[in-house]
């Protein structure tokens, strides 16, 4: 069973189309990654699925009901939504951003329980000395993890980030990239990530969608999605693909007169 | 296996040490919020004692005490309770609900600078006020139709803000905008209607802006204290909410948050309490922006506590500027309006020079 179905969504800004017949499967405990040059629509479709935005036309079925149904608090406990780290952020401690991925769960009072739930997500991304720190003193890097951690202390079963690592450096891309990996196969979360990075796409996702002018242009598994002519294609740019490990990995050379 | 051991009740300190800190961290919010109470109760003490006519502080209690009984009857009784009292408690209640108000709408608005006022609260107001001076000279019950009017006049703008959200997405930017355009259309309007008014007139609209409780009596309490309540679990049942927005529209909405709606309905409490308020007070404006900053200063941006914190302060701090303005040239009493502005403003430049972190 499919854990989300996105079907024929479209969506449009003021008549300006920006999705057009997008349709995506997600299994359970799966990582998507979708790439695609600026403007693809790759973030609006991870809206749209969050229903931050509304697609015009579409279904989108979770667990094969159509969110629409769902009552907005029900949907939060359902999905949880990773903003970029470069979003601006209002001073609160650490601990209180965290607990604001409980909201759809409790009451108008935190109980122990929602507390614990804060520890154990700290504790698990490794930030626990953060807790009592305000947000906006953190590092790019910190704050994602911040942010990640939020999003699961929703207890979510599907998990959507809008290019997690774009201004982290290296180390910390490969730090939240294992984190956001570790909880897919340990926690049974499914992900689908909007990232720019082709060698991090192709390295940490199960599998690739391409997207190019608000359509999908291929999707596969990484081999299959990133080539040389895919590239060449979508993003206007003369590449070689090189094998990394079984996976493919992208040195771009110049672009397409 | 030993270290295994070890590093899992390592983890486990460390678990309860950050609960305890966050336990301390939020008993520190409770502790201003209490001080805060206390404040406004000394204050209220020794204002109550302060005035032209000498009564004596055991007196006053005596007589306050007395006065819950019987019917004022000397001058002392009806000097407490028929113009000390109402005047406190007014500016107490008002002091709390601009605060109030203010909090909230800097909240949804993410936005520092904002309070109802920036929404064309007090110019509608002081428009509605303006008409029913100029127009009303002479006739009977002016003054219920000066304060009606107010009232009317202060919600037009929210009203206007709402109704084109039906047609622009209800963000920060657009409403804060559209208040701004509703504050000059407003302002320009009085110009006018005082352009062509006698200085009489003029001067009593001109002193009606600027904020005074010196129309304070029991009968604007009981419509206040009902607003200010009426009006209080609303704003805090939505605490979470704003604290959900100050991370952004987006997570807001992933939060299961239905934003827009959410900030209407905030910003329509909102503008009702500070047109309650205002409708009796005058446009007292200093309290809505400050008061909330003060207390973000000392307890953080969390609405659940910053609400009744600022609604505090507030109180401490108008009735604190309103005892200032009662004795500081006595017999002359100054409008509470500018004591708020002239004392007000340097105290929040030296606080905003003297924090040592950002709040905001």
């Amino acid at each position: 069973m499919m854990k989300l179905k996105v079907q024929d969504i479209e969506f449009s800004y003021a008549s300006v189309p920006i999705l057009k017949e997008v349709c995506i499967e997600l299994a359970a405990s799966e990582m998507l990654s979708v790439v695609g040059p600026n403007g693809a629509g790759k973030s609006t479709l991870i809206r749209c699925i969050d229903r931050i935005l509304k697609p015009q036309r579409g279904i989108i079925l979770l667990d094969e009901r159509d969110i629409k149904e769902l009552r907005l608090m029900e949907l939060a406990k359902k999905m949880g939504y990773i903003p970029q780290s470069t979003s601006r952020v209002f001073p609160a401690t650490v601990f209180d951003a965290v607990l604001m991925g409980r909201r759809p769960h409790l009451g108008w009072r935190a109980s122990e329980k929602d507390i614990d739930k804060v520890l154990e997500t700290l504790h698990m991304l490794h930030i626990e000395d953060l807790a009592m720190r305000d947000i906006d003193e953190l590092s790019g890097g910190q704050l994602q993890k911040v942010f990640i951690a939020r999003a699961l202390a929703q207890d979510p079963d599907v998990l959507l980030l809008d290019e997690p690592t774009s201004n982290l450096d290296i180390k910390h891309q490969l730090e939240v990239m294992d984190i956001i990996k570790n909880i897919v196969r340990e926690k049974g979360i499914s992900a689908i990530m909007a990232i720019h990075d082709l060698n991090l796409a192709s390295r940490y996702a199960d599998r690739i969608i391409m997207m190019n002018s608000g359509k999908i242009f291929a999707a596969g598994n990484p081999d299959s999605v990133l080539t040389p002519d895919n590239i060449k294609q979508v993003y206007g740019v003369e590449a070689t693909v090189n094998n990394n490990n079984g996976r493919p990995y992208i040195v771009p050379i110049r672009p397409v007169k | 296996m030993n270290s295994r051991t070890e590093t899992l009740s390592e983890t486990r300190t460390k678990r309860s040490e950050i609960r305890e800190e966050y336990k301390r961290f939020i008993g520190r919010k409770f502790v201003f919020i209490f001080s805060s109470l206390i404040l406004i109760f000394i204050i209220a003490g020794i204002s109550t004692t302060l005035g032209s006519y000498p009564i004596t502080v055991t007196e006053v209690y005596s007589i306050i005490w007395r006065g819950i009984f019987h019917n004022p009857e000397t001058t002392k009784e009806i000097v407490v309770w028929n113009l000390r009292l109402p005047r406190i408690i007014l500016g107490i209640l008002a002091g709390v609900g601009l605060a109030i108000a203010g909090a909230m709408t800097q909240g949804i608005l993410r936005n520092p600078l904002a309070s109802p006022f920036t929404l064309g609260i007090a110019s509608g107001a002081g428009f509605g006020a303006a008409i029913a001076i100029l127009l009303s000279k002479g006739i009977v019950g002016g003054e219920y139709l000066i304060i009606g009017n107010a009232f009317i006049f202060s919600l037009i703008p929210t009203f206007i803000i709402v109704g084109l959200t039906r047609f622009r997405r209800a963000t920060p930017e657009t409403m804060i905008l559209a208040g701004i355009a509703m504050m000059y259309i407003f302002s320009a309007a009085t110009t006018l209607l005082m352009y062509f008014s006698e200085a009489d007139a003029m001067k009593a609209a001109y002193f009606w802006m600027v904020g005074d409780l010196g129309r304070a009596s029991w009968d604007a309490l009981l419509p206040v204290s009902i607003v200010l309540v009426g009006c209080f679990f609303p704003l805090m049942w939505k605490a979470w909410d704003v604290n959900a927005m100050g991370a952004g529209d987006e997570t807001a909405k992933s939060l299961g948050i239905n934003v827009e709606r959410s900030r209407i309905f905030i910003m329509t409490v909102s503008s009702f309490l500070t047109a309650s308020i205002i409708c009796f007070t005058g446009t007292i404006g200093f309290i809505c922006l400050v008061a909330p900053h003060m207390s973000r200063m000392v307890i953080g941006g969390d609405n659940r506590f910053l609400i009744p914190a600022s609604g505090l302060v507030g109180g401490a701090l108008l009735l604190g500027c309103d005892t200032i303005a009662r004795r500081i040239i006595a017999p002359v009493i100054l409008p509470v309006g500018v004591v708020t502005s002239c004392l007000g403003g340097p105290l929040f430049l030296y606080l905003i020079m003297r924090r040592r972190r950002e709040y905001w």
